[in-house]
């Protein structure tokens, strides 16, 4: 701190000379590279061996037939892949996924959306609602999903009590094949409203002032015309981004079937990253629940180019 | 424009209906934690206890699991991958931002290629290698697979890259060297994106069940989520009251964390929406 370096000395002179001001600014070549990577290389390292190797690892695992515990492990080629193919258990889990996910994106959106329209329409309570929309967010999944477990239960739960008070009959929300994909989609629905409402919000407050005024100059002064001329449309790409993230958020659930109903009753609510749990983690398929991974992933991955590929778009319009 | 009253009376009218209706399931979870055994099995409506159990129910609660301990779990293991996380992506993304070297643009791909890759894709070799190393079932076995987030280089090389060289100049001008420069002025500036990637990490990793349950299997390295659902099981189904009491407690950190800062708690969510 005390002793002055050349270079502060140099700063300190009243017109300092655009050459020693160039030499500074670009290092000698070899010294930038070596400074550059040692900053670079932390991070490549654990990047290799907690990302990219696992990577590898898993697409090449798919491929065997190894089973962890188990000594001898062969090369199978595609058998894991046709194995998913023509098993039952894969084919329902990912048809719940996808069914699923089809129940908890529209209606989050929608509900968001209508949410975001409502709470920026006035200054009035809008930081109020606005948090109280999103606290479920925050909220530790699998802690509420068991308040929802007993919110829903059979005969103690007020949900059912409120049923039977406008004497309709107590439903079995959990354990019932026919109900329980639903209730977990009516889950997701609570927890994600506040967060789609979020992202809408940010679109919304994109749109300019102007436009709603140029709308009302041409006759479109009702909440709802202007919703249709203006809001709309403007808000195409950010409806769009939040679909596909919605997307990816509801292929992803686990935290609820774990918690609620462990992929039953009959393996009605048996999901792709519950089925890739049960065949990696519990009965130690490894081949084939990296087989499971693998086509999953791809699933997750289609989505998420659509998407950069989008935002990159978006970048463009500003 | 003019808004008429009855719309802003409609709107607060729907709005309050809504929050509540959102509400309801921490209004019963905290209504039911005060509730006696006797009065939560005569099932009903109301929320509200009627002969309050409140303190009998929590301290039942904290006696039965080691609902704290939990909670500590979760504080040393977000904050051990929120540390690491940093440590390694910072320097990276000011050498990448702001350093020319060569292999640079190469680096740039790597992130964006990492960027693809959900943690889904990566559990079972890292299982797998932890298992072979014997570091199943410990502090570390929960962090490590997390401490290279691409997504906090990429969110740290977009900010980083709208700050003027001229800062970073004067400074190597004064005689800073690299490592003074991160830590003095890159740490500093990038203070807003890094406050809300950690709150994005620390949301994400302290609500994250699938790891921590693949991973362990001592109870007292139960995190936040595994913890009330031990607390669940071994509980055989009467004490709702005492189940409740956990689940705020468990629920109660991150919920309070929220209240005092909700603006950066919004902005740093959906930030990570991101990531998708």
């Amino acid at each position: 701190m005390n002793t002055q370096s050349p270079s502060s000395l140099a700063s300190e002179r009243p017109s300092p000379a655009p050459s020693a001001a160039g030499v500074l600014k670009a290092p000698p070549h070899l010294a930038s590279t070596f400074i550059g990577w040692s900053f670079v290389l932390p991070f490549l390292v654990a990047l290799s061996v907690f990302v990219l190797a696992p990577t590898a690892a898993v697409i090449a695992i798919s491929f065997t037939d190894w089973q962890l515990g188990r000594d001898t492990i062969s090369f199978v080629g595609l058998e894991n892949y046709r194995a998913l193919l023509t098993a039952r258990v894969p084919r329902i889990s990912a048809a719940n996924t996808i069914i699923y996910a089809l129940m908890v994106t529209p209606l989050s959106v929608i509900l968001g959306l209508w949410l975001a329209i409502l709470i920026e329409s006035s200054p009035m309570g809008r930081a109020f609602f606005r948090s109280a929309c999103f606290l479920p967010v925050v909220s530790t999944t699998v802690a509420m999903a068991i308040v929802w477990e007993f919110l829903l239960h059979p005969t103690l739960g007020p949900v059912n009590s409120a049923l039977l008070l406008f004497g309709l009959p107590a439903q079995r929300f959990l354990s019932d094949a026919a109900l329980v994909l639903p209730t977990l989609a009516f889950i997701a629905i609570w927890e994600n409203a506040g967060y789609t409402m979020v992202l809408f919000v940010a679109g919304l407050k994109s749109i300019s002032a102007e436009l709603y005024d140029a709308a009302a100059v041409d006759g479109a002064d009702r909440p709802w015309e202007r919703f249709w001329t203006v809001t709309f449309p403007l808000l195409g790409p950010t409806m769009v981004f939040v679909v596909i993230i919605m997307l990816l958020r509801s292929f992803r659930v686990f935290e609820t079937v774990a918690t609620l109903t462990g992929g039953g009753p009959r393996r009605a609510s048996e999901v792709m990253l519950y089925t890739i749990y049960q065949e990696g983690f519990q009965f130690f398929q490894v081949g084939y629940a990296s087989a499971i991974t693998v086509v999953f992933v791809i699933f997750l991955l289609v989505l998420t180019l659509v998407n950069f590929r989008l935002m990159d778009r978006s970048v463009h319009y500003k | 424009m003019k808004m008429p009253t009855r719309f802003q009376i409609t709107r607060l009218a729907i709005l309050t209906l809504a929050a509540t209706l959102l509400l309801l399931p921490y209004i019963y979870m905290v209504g039911f934690s005060l509730k006696p055994v006797d009065e939560i099995f005569a099932g009903g409506l109301s929320p509200l206890p009627r002969e309050f159990a409140g303190i009998a129910n929590y301290l039942g609660a904290l006696e039965r699991e080691p609902l704290l301990r939990y909670l500590a779990n979760g504080v040393i293991v977000c904050a051990g991958i929120l540390f690491f996380q940093l440590l390694f992506a910072v320097p990276c993304a000011y050498a990448m931002a702001k350093l020319r070297f060569p292999g640079r643009s190469l680096m740039l791909g790597i992130v964006l290629f990492g960027l693809l890759i959900p943690i889904q894709a990566t559990s079972l070799p890292i299982y797998v290698g932890l298992a072979w190393t014997g570091l199943t079932d410990t502090y570390t076995a929960l962090i490590v697979p997390f401490i290279s987030s691409v997504f906090a280089v990429f969110l740290f090389y977009q900010f980083l890259r709208t700050i003027p060289d001229d800062l970073l100049d004067a400074a190597r001008l004064d005689g800073c060297g690299e490592i003074s420069i991160v830590v003095r002025i890159v740490l500093p500036l990038i203070m807003p994106a890094a406050t809300a990637f950690g709150i994005f990490s620390v949301v994400s990793h302290w609500n994250d069940l699938f790891w921590p349950l693949v991973i362990t299997r001592s109870p007292e390295l139960n995190t936040p989520p595994l913890g009330i659902l031990a607390f669940r099981s071994e509980e055989a189904g009467d004490s709702y009251g005492e189940l409740m009491a956990g689940t705020a407690i468990i629920t109660a950190p991150l919920v309070i964390a929220f209240l005092l800062a909700q603006r950066r708690f919004i902005e740093g969510i959906s930030l990570g929406a991101l990531k998708g």
